[in-house]
């Protein structure tokens, strides 16, 4: 028959031991609770295996009391736990220098010409500008004749040419000008091209401008398309000039589309792109597929407008070239000129970058150095 | 073009700001690339008056002078010049003035005498090429006057950028007319210091080709060519040095002084835009003076002493013993003035453009005459050109017009364009008033003629803006003289287009996006190199042999890249890049182009850190062949990859191949890393949409299983028998280790590979995964050289 009163004295014991728990060490704590709260052995635990020996008052009584020791045991053993893995820690924060390099992980980037040309795109796709793209070699009618460039003349200078050594365009060669988007050729959209064009000479494109025909050429208006790629000059590889460089061009073509409408939307882009600070300017300009013919000034970035190195001193940064559409390169894609007119601008996203990210020569854009393109990448740089 | 502001003053008869100026020009569409302050440095050199000259005792070829400059007493110069003489004026310059050579002036000793300033020549002071002397200044002015009050010399050059459809900005009247209607001020010729005004008064104008001019036959036998002749001869001329005035200004622009004739053509061109020509009549065989076509390999001596093979396509001016000059390209050496020239012909004539730009180009010869002829000169304005020309020379070498002739066989007017009111609205957006459209074209030079009646004016253009051919032309010069930032910037609704972006430009955004997810960077390389294959396409033109062809691959720009970071001690290369291919199509006509996207993997797998002692794995095979399936499923999701003897090939499903990735085999440095590659053609393809998997809700089993594999047994092999056999519990299969010893033997391996086994419905019993792990067994040992390893 078990004693109440010994029971009694057995909790109160136990309840002497919650107080020393809080200044054991790990091992000492783990016993402490086998030899306490184990659920087969424990102090406890032999207590609580004496219950149902006892009459009805004591039981309730020693079991409430049991059931207090019990839970301020518990307590004071997740206290103590507790207390151990913070000390833990503090000493490992102690021990470590955590001024020590982190473990880094390889990030990509895409190139710097890109990232710009993304953005530019991305504006003019919210202006309602659609991407559009065409091939790499052209001939010389789109490239030239169709954008209004006469023959020999010194407009011709401004695009130094890399011919294809290939005998001159055959009809029906542009079945597989399949590179184009919106831009395949009559014959493929079922419709026939009956014009008989002097297609001439194979060459490399040395605008994005000959999209502006395909597009023209197999959309009715409205049309509105944004243009980027890649183009070729004969020119010498130097800090300045490469012989393939990126344009991105655009093109607006509808009823009532006016030199006001053509400044709304660059100004628009200009604020977009560089800063809602942005002034812009507009020149006159020179292109034979424009007139009127502008070029569109920012505000230089780098002093705000009052004159800098980066500027030349003028406040200015020249970003753009544009223009109305010339009526005869709207009547060579047989869009009726006195019915509609439109704009169309192009600009160098290499030159913007350039000024953008401070790089001074053009050919870091090809060399592939990994050095390089890792400032761009917001992450490790090898 | 350089232009001169005290030129331009000339014409306006006033004073020029000169950045106002600049900015009014570059608002006007004529590009200032540089505005330079000429003979910068003369404001503190002043006019001294050497009052005493002697020889100096220790030296024979320097005197001793008493220079009196202004101030209290006077200064001794020690002079070098042989001219110095007393009693006259030379320009001075004091103890601490700087000269425009950057000189600094120090009180000096020279051969023991003091010297307390310099007596300058106009070559010290920027003024020409002249050493021969101090400058002598014919000048009342008193000593201490500021130089540039007696000379004035300072001017500022705008170095404009003219586009090729204004030639008429190539000349200094045609930048002062543009600058007048900014202003609001008229303009007209500057005077000509000494000039009498009984010069020329009017050329006899002859229909014919050619006619006799004081004797000599002049005139155009290649009316397509040469459309105008005017010849005009000035007999008793004495040559010699042009005056200051005239060589200062010629080398304001940068022309150089040679003597009063030559310049006096020079000084018209720059003024005008009109290139003429002087002969010495003298030189002139057989009294003639006729343009004509060149005969084919006719020979020619230009100026600049090189002889010439011409064409029978261009135009050559000659005298009766053959070429004096490529007509409008080059004069000849042969009938040049020369001091000894008394008596002259002036040639200005017009010579078609297009014409002018192919001789050029053909003789590789571009001239300021060239360039302007190339670029249209007035036609109408060669008589206003040689009344011009005759001015100066009179004035600076003397002599008589004794006859003066105009060949014009078939005369023309300048185009007459109609401009339609409403037209200009359409295209600038903004009205403009018929009297502001009047104002506009009249500061241009056109003369307009109104015709209320149906809202069109007609525009007579002036013979100087041959780009002014059409009404767009006209409606460029109203919004250009109304000033393009008076147009209103606001946006207004606009249709959208029908034009999407195509299905091959949205997979190049996927596949930039992915391949930056794999932690590669991007490059962009040149697309243009040594031929890689037999259909390579050859630039006709190309820059150099290593360039002469377009790029069949991606892959060789990014080995080349990789090569470029060796070089640079940079170890760990990973790069991709989309961008165009071009292959020669076999049936001839256009090349075919294509997307390709590659990649190169090499060096570190990951960046080194101290924990692991700062090393880590290289790129290998596996890393390889895992960026080749995400770059197959991100560039051409059709395609199935496929083990080959090198690495892996990608087929299209009808069995082409369209992509590969291997192992690259290079010259490493012995520090590098293995290199891998990858190229693979971008479909232009629209990938179907990802369909969702219900989560399951499930428990799975697994079981491991180590296979000893013999030889010709595959992974791919076993994981096929297995799903074969696992029926629809198998979830999956991966594979856990490989495991090689000289135990097993050289061509056995052990594999372990991991299955999981779940039903959809219920949980899965073990006994029921063991019973069909026996029979999965049963069946891999049974097709396979694979055995259950027991060890
Ligand atoms: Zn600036």
């Amino acid at each position: 028959m078990p004693d109440t009163a010994e029971l009694e004295a057995r909790l109160a014991a136990l309840q002497a031991e919650v107080g020393p728990l809080a200044t054991l060490g790990e091992k000492d704590l783990e016993a402490a609770e086998v030899r306490l709260l184990g659920r087969k052995q424990g102090a406890l635990t032999e207590i609580l295996k004496q219950l149902p020996g006892l009459p009805p008052e004591g039981k309730r009584a020693i079991g409430a009391e049991a059931n207090r020791v019990k839970q301020a045991l518990e307590a004071a053993v997740a206290a103590r736990r507790e207390a151990l893995v913070a000390e833990a820690r503090a000493a490992e924060a102690r021990a470590q220098d955590r001024t020590m390099p982190g473990r880094d992980r390889w990030t990509g980037a895409v190139h710097p010409t890109t990232a710009v040309m993304e953005e530019i795109v991305g504006i003019f796709n919210g202006l309602g500008f659609a991407r559009a793209t065409g091939p790499e070699v052209e001939t010389e009618w789109f490239n030239f004749r169709a954008l209004n460039f006469p023959a020999d003349h010194p407009a011709m200078d401004m695009h130094d040419t890399l011919y294809l050594d290939l005998p001159e365009r055959r009809r029906g060669d542009d079945r597989r000008a399949n590179r184009s988007s919106g831009v395949g050729d009559h014959e493929r959209r079922g419709v026939p091209d009956r014009r008989v064009r002097p297609e001439g000479r194979y060459l490399m494109r040395t605008h994005t401008s000959p999209v502006q025909v395909r597009v023209l050429l197999h959309n009715p208006p409205p049309v509105r398309v944004v243009i980027p790629g890649w183009v070729y000059r004969k020119d010498t590889f130097d800090a300045s000039h490469a012989p393939v460089f990126a344009q991105i061009e655009g093109l607006a073509v509808d009823e009532g589309i006016s030199f006001v409408d053509l400044k709304a939307t660059l100004a628009h882009f200009a604020r977009a792109f560089f800063g809602s600070k942005t002034a812009v300017r507009f020149r006159p300009s020179f292109f034979p597929f424009t007139e009127p013919s502008a070029e569109m000034d920012v505000s230089c970035g780098v002093c705000g407008g009052s004159g800098c190195p980066a500027c030349k001193g003028s406040g200015w940064m020249e970003i753009l070239g544009a223009g109305m559409v010339h009526p005869h390169v709207l009547a060579n894609c047989g869009v009726d000129p006195e019915r509609y007119t439109g704009f169309a601008f192009g600009m160098g996203p290499q030159r913007i970058a350039m000024n953008r990210h401070g790089i001074h020569d053009i050919r870091l854009f090809y060399e592939g150095d990994m050095r390089f393109l890792g400032q761009f990448a917001g992450g490790v740089t090898p | 073009m350089n232009v001169s502001r005290r030129w331009l003053e000339g014409f306006l008869r006033r004073d020029l700001d000169t950045a106002d100026t600049a900015r009014r020009l570059v608002m006007l569409g004529a590009g200032v690339d540089a505005v330079e302050a000429l003979n910068p440095g003369l404001d503190r050199i002043v006019v001294g008056y050497v009052e005493s000259v002697r020889p100096h005792p220790n030296a024979d070829r320097l005197r001793l002078c008493l220079v009196h400059d202004g101030a209290e007493g006077m200064r001794n110069v020690v002079c070098g010049a042989p001219n110095v003489t007393a009693g006259k004026k030379y320009p001075f310059a004091r103890i601490g003035v700087t000269i425009p050579g950057g000189i600094t002036l120090e009180r000096r000793k020279i051969r023991g005498e003091s010297s307390e300033g310099m007596l300058c020549s106009a070559r010290e002071l920027g003024l020409g090429q002249d050493h021969d002397g101090i400058l002598e200044l014919d000048t009342d002015a008193a000593p201490g006057t500021p130089l540039l009050e007696v000379l004035p010399v300072s001017d500022d050059r705008f170095v404009l950028d003219v586009t090729p459809n204004r030639p008429d900005l190539l000349g200094h009247k045609g930048v002062a007319r543009e600058l007048a209607a900014s202003l609001g001020v008229p303009y007209r010729l500057p005077e000509i210091p000494g000039a009498t005004g009984s010069g020329l008064a009017s050329l006899r104008r002859v229909h014919e080709v050619t006619t006799q001019v004081d004797g000599v036959t002049v005139g155009t036998e290649d009316v397509a060519g040469c459309a105008r002749f005017t010849g005009v001869v000035v007999r008793g001329v004495k040559v010699g040095p042009s005056p200051a005035w005239l060589a200062r200004r010629l080398e304001a622009v940068g022309a150089r002084s040679i003597n009063n004739v030559v310049d006096a053509t020079n000084w018209v061109m720059l003024e005008l835009n009109h290139p003429m020509h002087a002969y010495d009549l003298a030189k002139v065989r057989g009294h003639t003076v006729v343009a004509r076509r060149a005969r084919a390999g006719e020979k020619v001596t230009t100026l600049d002493g090189v002889e010439r093979t011409l064409t029978a396509d261009m135009t050559v001016i000659a005298d009766w013993g053959g070429a004096v000059g490529v007509g409008g390209v080059m004069g000849a050496a042969n009938t040049e003035v020369s001091e000894a020239t008394t008596d002259l012909l002036l040639e200005c004539a017009w010579f078609e453009p297009a014409r002018i730009r192919r001789t050029r180009r053909a003789l590789g010869l571009s001239t300021d005459a060239s360039y302007r002829f190339e670029r249209g000169v007035d036609l109408w304005g060669l008589a206003e050109a040689q009344r011009r020309c005759v001015e100066l020379i009179l004035a600076t070498a003397g002599g008589q017009v004794t006859d003066a002739v105009d060949v014009w066989p078939e005369p023309t007017n300048p185009p007459r364009i109609f401009l339609r009111v409403p037209r200009v609205a359409q295209v600038l957006g903004a009205e403009l008033s018929v009297a502001q459209i009047e104002k506009y074209l009249v500061a241009l030079g056109c003369t307009v003629l109104n015709k209320p009646d149906d809202s069109r004016l007609a525009v007579d253009v002036p013979g100087w803006r041959p780009d002014l051919v059409e009404e767009i032309d006209l409606i460029e010069e109203l919004a250009r003289l109304h000033g393009y930032d008076t147009f209103p910037i606001d946006l207004r609704p606009f249709r959208v287009g029908q034009v999407t972006e195509s299905a091959l430009d949205q997979a190049i955004t996927r596949v930039r996006a992915g391949m930056v997810g794999q932690g590669l960077y991007e490059a962009n390389s040149l697309p243009l190199g040594p031929a890689e294959g037999e259909d390579a396409v050859k630039l006709l033109n190309p820059l150099s042999a290593e360039e002469a062809y377009l790029r069949q691959s991606v892959l060789a720009g990014l080995v080349r890249a990789v090569e470029v970071n060796w070089s640079r001690q940079v170890r760990d290369v990973r790069l991709f890049e989309v961008g165009t291919v071009f292959r020669n199509a076999a049936e001839g006509g256009r090349p075919g182009e294509a997307s390709h996207l590659a990649a190169v993997l090499t060096g570190a797998r990951a960046p080194a850190h101290w924990t692991t002692g700062g090393k880590g794995d290289d790129f290998d095979m596996w890393d390889l062949e895992s960026l080749f399936r995400a770059a197959v499923a991100l560039a051409n999701p059709s395609a199935k990859v496929q083990v080959d003897a090198a690495g892996w090939l990608a087929l299209s499903p009808e069995g082409r191949k369209v992509g590969h990735a291997r192992r690259l085999e290079l010259a490493l440095p012995a520090w590098a890393a293995p290199v891998f590659g990858l190229e693979l053609e971008v479909a232009g393809a629209v990938p179907s949409p990802v369909r969702y998997q219900p989560l399951p809700s499930t428990p799975a089993a697994w079981r491991d299983v180590n296979l000893l594999l013999g030889p010709a047994t595959t992974a791919e092999a076993v994981i096929t028998a297995m799903r074969a056999a696992g029926g629809e519990l198998l979830e999956g299969v991966g594979v856990q280790s490989e495991f090689r010893s000289e135990a097993l033997g050289a061509e056995r391996r052990a594999v372990q590979f991991r299955l999981t086994f779940r039903a959809p419905d219920r949980t899965v019993r073990d006994e029921e995964v063991d019973d069909l792990m026996g029979r999965i067994l049963g069946a891999v040992e049974q097709s396979l050289d694979a055995k259950l390893r027991t060890s």
